[in-house]
C-alpha cells in the first residue's frame, strides 16, 4: 500500500505491508524523500497496535472524577447535550473548536464547515497558527498568495546559494538533507542562520550565529548591503513589483556594523552571504520557525521576502524564497477553513463574495455564516473566562504539550464547563477532557495530505479502525446529526468530502477544483493552483504574475524591535525552544514508539559549557529554567554549539519537562503567532 | 495631556532629528511635531557618504525613512534663525515664527576647518572640501570626476573613510595625519602602523608625525605644504580634521553651553523647555558624535517628553569604533594599552591582523581588532552587553571557538566506539553495524537494509561504507571462517 508517513510536512512516500501481526514500513522513491525515511518514519507503524491506544470513548465519571469507558451513543449523547446547555445558557460562541496541522485536508475541511454550519460558531482555530502562520501572512501580503515553497523541493538541489533562516532540517526532516547534500556536491553554497550550531549548520559554509530575536537586523542588513554593493536586481524591482522605495529607505539604516552589533554575526560574514545570493543564478531563501516563532515573525519574514524580491527571486527559474512548513498537512490545514478568518479555498471570511460561494457550497444562506474570530492563543487564552467560550472540540492537538506559557493555558482548559478531545492517545490535554473519542490513525484512513511544496498527495488506508473506533469525519457527522439534523449532512467518506472540498475551493486562492485523487495517483501529486481538471497544475508558482490585483509582489517596510521579553538582572539569559529528530511536536505519538524513546528518552537544557561552570552546573544534572510565567527541569547537557548567553530546550515533554511552561505567549499582530523562540529565564540547578 | 508637551518642534533633521521625530511620532498620537531641517534634503544616513564618494550607490540610497502622517510637520531647507525662549518660538530665516512647549536642538556639528594660511572658514577655496555633508559629498564627487590626486588632511575614522572612498573610485589618495600613527584616538601604533600597510595596498600612501603649514590653492590644483619642508600636490583637498559641535542658537538663547549644549540624564538644557541631542549635546563631559548614543538620546526625549516613561534617562554606553570596508575590518573599543586586568595580543602583520584585548573581573574592558577576525561580532557584543568572556580566551583572539564549529573528520572505524552514533537518523551505532555484519550482511546495500543507517538525509553514507570495507579487511569473525 503506497501511502506517505504520519509526521511532518515532508510527507515522505512509504509503503506500508501487512505481514502476520505487524506492519511493516518499506520507503517509496518518492520525488520529494527519493527513498529515504528517518527514524519516525521507520517506526510510524508501532503506534498502530499500541497497548496505550485508546480504543472506546472515555467519559469522565462526576462521582470519581476519573475517565471510564463509555458506549459512543453514550459519549456523542453527553457531548450534545452539553453543547447545547452552553449554547442556550451562553450564545453561539460559547462553543469553540481547536484543530491541527495534521488533519487531513477532508478533515479540516469538514472541522471547518462543522464549526461554521453546526455549531454556528466563529471561534474556530489550530495548532498551526503555533507553526507557520507568520510565514503565511508575510507571503499573503507579498505575493497574494501562501504556498510554503512556491517551487518543487528538487530546486533545492540545484541551487547555487541555499540561505535557511532558521530551519534545522537535519533534524526536523531528514531526507530533505539529501538535496542539500546535492546542491553541496554540484558546487552550491549552503549558509544557515542559527542561534545554535544545530546538525544542519554543521554542514553549511557558512553558519550565522545570531542573538536570538535579530533575525529582522540581518535580513536589513543583508538588503543594506546588497543595495550597497549593487546586487539588487532593478529591472526585476521596476517590473515586478511595488513599493520598493520605502524598504530601501528603512534599510538605509541598516549599516552593517549596527547589526552586527546587535546580532553578533560579524560585517565580513553579513557580507559574504549577501554576495553569495547577489551573484548566485540560482539562489533561495527558505525560512522556518527559528525566523518565524516570535512577536514580530510577519515582519522578520518580509524581511528575507523583501530580501529576495529586491535580488529577483521569486518567479526566477531555481530562485525564489519559501518557507519550510512543520505539521504533515501544515500546508493543507490552513486553506480548508480551520482557520479562523478563512472558509475553503484559502477564502477570507469577511469576503461577501467567498461567504455567498461557500454558503451555496453548503446549503447554507450566507448570512448565518459566522464572522471571523480570533488566533490560537487569544483563543486558548480566553476559554472559561466571562468573555471566551465554556466548551472546547479538540481535534488533533495538543496544546497543554504545545502552547505558549502552557501552565495558563492547562488551566483555561480546566475551566471549561465541557472539554472534548478526540485522539488516538490519551494526550496531556486529553487526560483534562470530560468526554475522550477515540480516533482512527493515519494508516486506517483515506484522504488528502498537502506538503510543504504544496502538492496535494494520497494517504491511503491499509485496513480499517479497531472496532470501536471512528474516524474524525464520522464522528462530526455523528454530531452533526444530533445537533442540527435539519441542514444538509455532511458525508462522512473522504472521496466525497473531497468532492466537496472542491467545489468548495472552486475560484479561491488555493484552488483544488481540478484535483482529483485519481489525477494524485497518477501523477506523484497535483500542485495547486489546479483550477481546471483538464489543464496544468500549478509546481512553479509567480513565473509571469503575481497573486495580487495587479500581479506584483509587495514591498513592506520593516523594522527590527527588541523581543518582547530582554534579559534582566533576574532572568539573565536568553531562552529558544525547538526539536530534536526522534520526537515529534507535543511527542504524545513518538515518545510512545519505544525505538523513538531510546534514541531520545527525556527533555534536557542545551547550555554552553562556560555558562554551566558559572552555574556550577555539571552534564546531566537537572536544572530548574524559570521565566515569569513557570518553570520546568531537565537535566543540563552542556554543547559548545550554544551561545554562552543562550540556553536550549526542546519542546516535546510534558509535565515537569514542559518547555513551554517558560515561554512568552505574547503573539504577533499580524498572524497571532507566540513568541516561542525568545523569552528571559534563569537557570539554576534543580 | 495634562503636564506634557502638545506641540514639540525640533531643529535639525540629521540621523538625531530626524530619529527624535520618529521616537516622538511612535508615541504621541496628539502630538503636534514640526522638523525644521537646514539641508534641502530629505534625511539621510551620514554613515553612508563614504559609501557614496565610491560610486558604488546613488543619491537615493542614503536616503532615510522619513517621520509621515498626521501631526508630522517635516520642512527641509528652513534654517532656524533664533530661539525666543520668553514666548517659545523659534524664528527662521524667512521671518516665520513656530511656537513650540517644547523643543528639541538636533543641530549636529560642523567641520572644523583648520587654522592654515590659506584657508578661511568663510570662503574655502573651490578644491578644498571638508567632508561632513551631503552637499561636500555632491563637491567632492564634481572634483573627483576629473581628479587624478587627492589628499585628505586628517587620519582618523572619517578621513580614512573618505581616502577609502575616493582610491576606489580610482584615485591617487595621500592622507596626512600630524600624530605618528593613524586612528590615534581608537588604535595603538602597532594597529596603526598595519592599517596604514593595508591602506597602501588599497593605494592610499600614508604621511604621518607631519604638521601641515599651509595650502595653496587655485584653479589648476591644490598644494600643502608640511612643517619638514614637503609639498604635496593634488586636484583636491578633503579636509577631515574633526567636527565642532553646533551651539550658535543654544549660546544666543542664553543656554548653558561649553563645547556642547549641556544636557542632564533627561537630555534638558539649562532651560527644562528644551532638550538637545546628538552631535550638538554634551552629557556628563562627553561629547558623543556617533549614532548609537544619538539614537539612545532620542528615545529618552521621546518618552519624557510624551509623558510615556517620565523616569528615563540616558545612561551612556562606551561606544564601538568600526570600519569594515573593501579591505578594511577594524573594531576598536575602550582603551586597551592601560588600565587593570589581563592584557592579550595578537600580531601577525603579514596579513593584517592583529588583537589587543584587555579582560577584567572576566569582563572585556576594551580591543582593537584588525584584519579578518571572525570572532569580531562576538567581542562587540561582549563589550556592548558586559557579557562574560569565555574561558577559552584563543576564541577571541582568534576567531571561531576553539573546538566549536568545524566539521570534524570522521575518525577511523578501528578508533570508533562501539556506543557512537553513525546514522543520527536512525539512531544507529557502530555497534550496531557490527552487529549486522557479523549476522551476515556483506555488503554496504545490505547493512543499510538491515540496519536503516543512511536511510534519512544519507549523510553517513560514507561512514557506513568505511565500517562495511573495515570490517572486510580485518573482522575477525570473517578470517576465522
Amino acid at each position: 500500500m503506497a501511502t506517505h508517513c504520519p509526521y511532518c510536512a515532508l510527507q515522505c512516500g512509504m509503503v506500508l505491508r501487512e505481514e502476520a501481526d505487524t506492519v511493516s514500513v518499506l520507503p517509496r522513491d518518492f520525488p520529494t524523500n527519493r527513498g529515504g525515511l528517518c527514524q519516525k518514519g521507520w517506526t510510524s507503524t508501532d503506534l498502530l497496535g499500541h497497548p496505550e491506544r485508546l480504543t472506546s470513548p472515555l467519559l469522565r465519571d462526576p462521582a470519581s472524577g476519573e475517565l471510564r469507558p463509555a458506549s459512543w451513543d453514550a459519549a456523542l449523547d453527553r457531548i450534545a447535550t452539553g453543547l447545547r446547555d452552553v449554547r442556550e445558557r451562553h450564545g453561539r460562541d460559547a462553543v469553540a473548536v481547536f484543530g491541527g496541522g495534521g488533519l487531513t485536508n477532508e478533515k479540516a475541511y469538514a472541522l471547518g464547515r462543522f464549526a461554521r454550519v453546526v455549531l454556528g460558531t466563529r471561534f474556530i482555530d489550530y495548532n498551526g497558527r503555533f507553526c507557520m502562520s507568520s510565514a503565511a501572512a508575510a507571503g499573503m501580503r507579498a505575493f497574494g498568495v501562501d504556498r510554503g515553497l512556491p517551487f518543487p523541493l528538487s530546486d533545492l538541489g540545484r541551487a547555487d546559494t541555499l540561505l535557511l533562516v532558521g530551519a534545522n532540517p537535519a533534524e526536523t526532516m531528514p531526507p530533505l538533507m539529501r538535496w542539500l547534500t546535492e546542491q553541496r556536491e554540484r558546487g552550491g553554497k549552503l549558509i544557515v542562520v542559527d542561534p545554535r550550531v544545530t546538525a544542519t549548520a554543521r554542514q553549511a559554509d557558512l553558519h550565522l550565529q545570531p542573538l536570538p530575536g535579530t533575525d529582522l537586523a540581518v535580513a536589513s542588513a543583508l538588503l543594506h548591503i546588497a543595495l550597497t554593493e549593487g546586487y539588487v536586481d532593478g529591472d526585476y524591482i521596476a517590473t515586478r513589483t511595488t513599493g520598493f522605495p520605502a524598504v530601501r529607505r528603512t534599510v538605509a539604516g541598516w549599516w552593517p556594523a549596527r547589526a552586527e552589533a546587535l546580532s553578533g554575526v560579524p560585517v565580513a560574514d553579513l557580507e559574504e552571504t549577501a554576495r553569495a545570493l547577489g551573484t548566485a543564478e540560482r539562489a533561495i531563501i527558505l525560512t522556518a520557525r527559528g525566523a518565524e516563532q516570535h512577536a514580530k515573525g510577519v515582519d522578520t519574514v518580509t524581511g528575507f521576502v523583501n530580501l529576495a524580491l529586491a535580488l529577483g527571486l521569486p518567479g526566477r527559474p531555481g530562485s525564489g524564497y519559501g518557507c519550510l512548513t512543520g505539521q504533515g498537512n501544515g500546508q493543507g490545514g490552513r486553506e480548508h477553513g480551520q482557520k479562523a478568518d478563512q472558509l475553503p479555498g484559502y477564502r477570507r471570511i469577511d469576503d461577501l463574495q467567498a461567504r455567498a460561494h461557500v454558503a451555496r457550497v453548503w446549503g447554507v444562506s450566507a448570512d448565518e455564516l459566522p464572522g471571523p474570530g480570533v488566533p490560537a492563543y487569544q483563543l486558548l487564552d480566553s476559554l472559561g473566562t466571562d468573555q471566551g467560550p465554556r466548551a472546547l472540540l479538540v481535534f488533533g492537538s495538543n496544546p497543554v504539550v504545545s502552547a505558549p506559557r502552557a501552565a495558563r493555558v492547562e488551566g483555561r482548559l480546566r475551566d471549561l464547563d465541557l472539554l472534548v478531545v478526540a485522539d488516538f492517545l490519551l494526550s496531556e490535554t486529553a487526560a483534562l477532557a470530560d468526554v475522550v473519542l477515540p480516533t482512527a490513525q493515519w494508516a486506517e484512513e483515506d484522504g488528502t495530505m498537502t506538503n510543504l511544496e504544496g502538492r496535494v498527495l494520497r494517504r491511503r488506508a491499509l485496513r480499517p479502525p479497531p472496532p470501536d473506533v471512528r474516524t474524525d469525519l464520522e464522528i462530526l457527522t455523528a454530531l452533526s446529526a444530533r445537533l442540527r439534523p435539519s441542514v444538509r449532512q455532511s458525508p462522512d467518506d473522504p472521496r466525497s468530502v473531497f468532492a466537496e472540498l472542491r467545489r468548495a475551493s472552486a475560484g479561491g486562492i488555493a484552488d483544488y477544483a481540478g484535483i482529483s485523487w485519481e489525477r494524485i495517483d497518477a501523477t506523484d501529486g497535483v500542485f495547486w493552483p489546479c483550477p481546471d481538471g483538464d489543464g496544468p497544475d500549478s509546481p512553479r508558482m509567480f513565473t509571469d504574475r503575481f497573486a495580487t490585483a495587479d500581479g506584483r509582489a509587495r514591498f513592506h517596510p520593516v523594522e527590527h524591535r527588541p523581543a518582547v521579553e530582554e534579559v534582566c538582572a533576574d532572568y539573565p539569559l536568553h531562552f529558544t525552544t525547538g526539536r530534536v529528530l526522534a520526537q515529534y511536536q507535543s511527542g504524545t505519538q513518538t515518545r510512545r514508539v519505544a525505538a523513538l524513546r531510546r534514541a531520545a528518552p527525556e527533555a534536557f537544557v542545551e547550555l554552553h559549557p562556560d555558562l554551566a561552570e558559572r552555574l556550577g552546573v555539571a552534564d546531566g544534572v537537572p536544572v530548574r529554567v524559570a521565566s515569569r510565567r513557570g518553570e520546568f527541569q531537565a537535566p543540563a547537557r552542556l554543547s559548545p554549539n550554544i551561545r554562552p548567553d543562550t540556553v536550549f530546550a526542546p519542546f516535546h515533554w510534558g509535565g515537569r519537562a514542559r518547555a513551554n511552561s517558560v515561554t512568552n505567549d505574547a503573539v504577533d499582530p499580524i498572524s497571532g503567532m507566540p513568541e516561542f523562540k525568545i523569552c528571559a529565564v534563569r537557570v539554576e540547578k534543580a | 495631556m495634562t503636564g506634557y508637551s502638545e506641540r514639540v518642534v525640533v531643529v535639525g533633521n540629521g540621523m538625531a532629528g530626524a530619529r527624535v521625530a520618529a521616537e516622538l511620532h511612535a508615541r504621541g498620537d496628539d502630538l503636534k511635531v514640526t522638523v525644521l531641517g537646514a539641508e534641502p534634503h530629505p534625511a539621510y544616513n551620514r554613515i553612508m557618504l563614504s559609501t557614496l564618494l565610491t560610486g558604488k550607490i546613488g543619491e537615493a540610497d542614503v536616503e532615510l525613512a522619513e517621520v509621515v502622517g498626521r501631526g508630522v510637520d517635516l520642512r527641509t531647507g528652513v534654517t532656524v534663525s533664533a530661539i525666543d525662549r520668553a514666548t517659545g518660538q523659534v524664528r527662521t530665516t524667512d521671518g516665520d515664527r513656530i511656537r513650540y512647549d517644547h523643543l528639541v536642538l538636533a543641530t549636529g556639528s560642523q567641520a572644523v576647518v583648520p587654522a592654515l594660511p590659506g584657508l578661511d572658514p568663510g570662503r574655502l577655496p573651490a578644491r578644498v572640501v571638508p567632508f561632513r555633508t551631503l552637499d561636500d559629498c555632491r563637491r567632492i564627487l564634481a572634483l573627483a570626476a576629473t581628479a587624478r590626486r587627492a589628499l585628505v588632511l586628517g587620519g582618523g575614522l572619517l578621513g580614512l573613510e573618505a581616502a577609502r572612498g575616493l582610491a576606489l573610485r580610482g584615485l591617487d589618495v595621500g592622507v596626512v595625519h600630524r600624530v605618528p600613527y593613524l586612528m590615534d584616538r581608537q588604535l595603538d601604533p602597532t594597529a596603526g602602523a598595519i592599517l596604514a600597510g593595508t591602506l597602501a595596498d588599497l593605494g592610499v600612501t600614508t604621511h604621518l608625525a607631519v604638521e601641515p603649514t599651509a595650502v595653496h590653492a587655485d584653479a589648476a590644483g591644490v598644494r600643502l605644504d608640511l612643517a619638514d619642508g614637503r609639498s604635496l600636490d593634488a586636484d583636491l583637498l578633503v579636509l577631515a580634521c574633526g567636527v565642532r559641535p553646533d551651539t550658535a542658537l543654544a549660546t544666543a538663547a542664553g543656554l548653558a553651553v561649553d563645547r556642547g549644549v549641556l544636557v542632564d540624564d533627561r537630555l534638558r538644557t539649562s532651560d527644562p523647555r528644551i532638550s538637545a541631542i546628538g552631535d550638538c549635546a554634551e552629557h556628563d563631559g562627553t561629547l558623543t558624535g556617533l549614532v548609537a548614543p544619538a539614537w539612545a538620546q532620542a528615545r529618552v526625549v521621546a518618552q519624557v517628553v510624551t509623558g510615556q516613561d517620565p523616569l528615563a534617562r540616558f545612561r551612556p554606553r562606551p561606544s564601538v569604533t568600526r570600519l569594515k570596508a573593501s579591505g578594511i575590518d577594524l573594531a576598536a573599543m575602550g582603551d586597551p594599552t592601560s588600565g587593570p586586568g589581563e592584557e592579550l595580543t595578537f600580531a601577525d602583520p603579514a596579513r593584517g591582523t592583529y588583537a589587543r584585548l584587555r579582560i577584567h573581573d572576566e569582563r572585556l574592558a576594551a580591543a582593537i581588532l584588525l584584519g579578518d577576525n571572525p570572532a569580531v561580532g562576538t567581542v562587540i557584543q561582549l563589550f556592548d552587553r558586559g557579557h562574560p568572556v569565555p574561558s577559552d580566551r584563543r576564541a577571541l583572539l582568534l576567531g571561531r571557538a576553539i573546538g566549536g564549529a568545524v566539521t570534524a573528520s570522521a575518525p577511523s572505524p578501528a578508533l570508533m566506539p562501539d556506543a557512537a552514533v553513525v546514522c543520527q537518523c536512525n539512531s544507529v551505532s557502530k555497534g550496531a553495524l557490527v552487529r549486522c555484519w557479523r549476522d551476515g550482511a556483506r555488503t554496504v546495500d545490505a547493512v543499510v537494509a538491515g540496519t536503516r543507517a543512511g536511510t534519512g538525509c544519507g549523510g553517513c553514507r560514507d561512514a557506513v561504507a568505511g565500517i562495511v570495507d573495515w570490517l572486510s579487511k580485518t573482522d575477525p569473525v570473517e578470517v576465522g571462517r
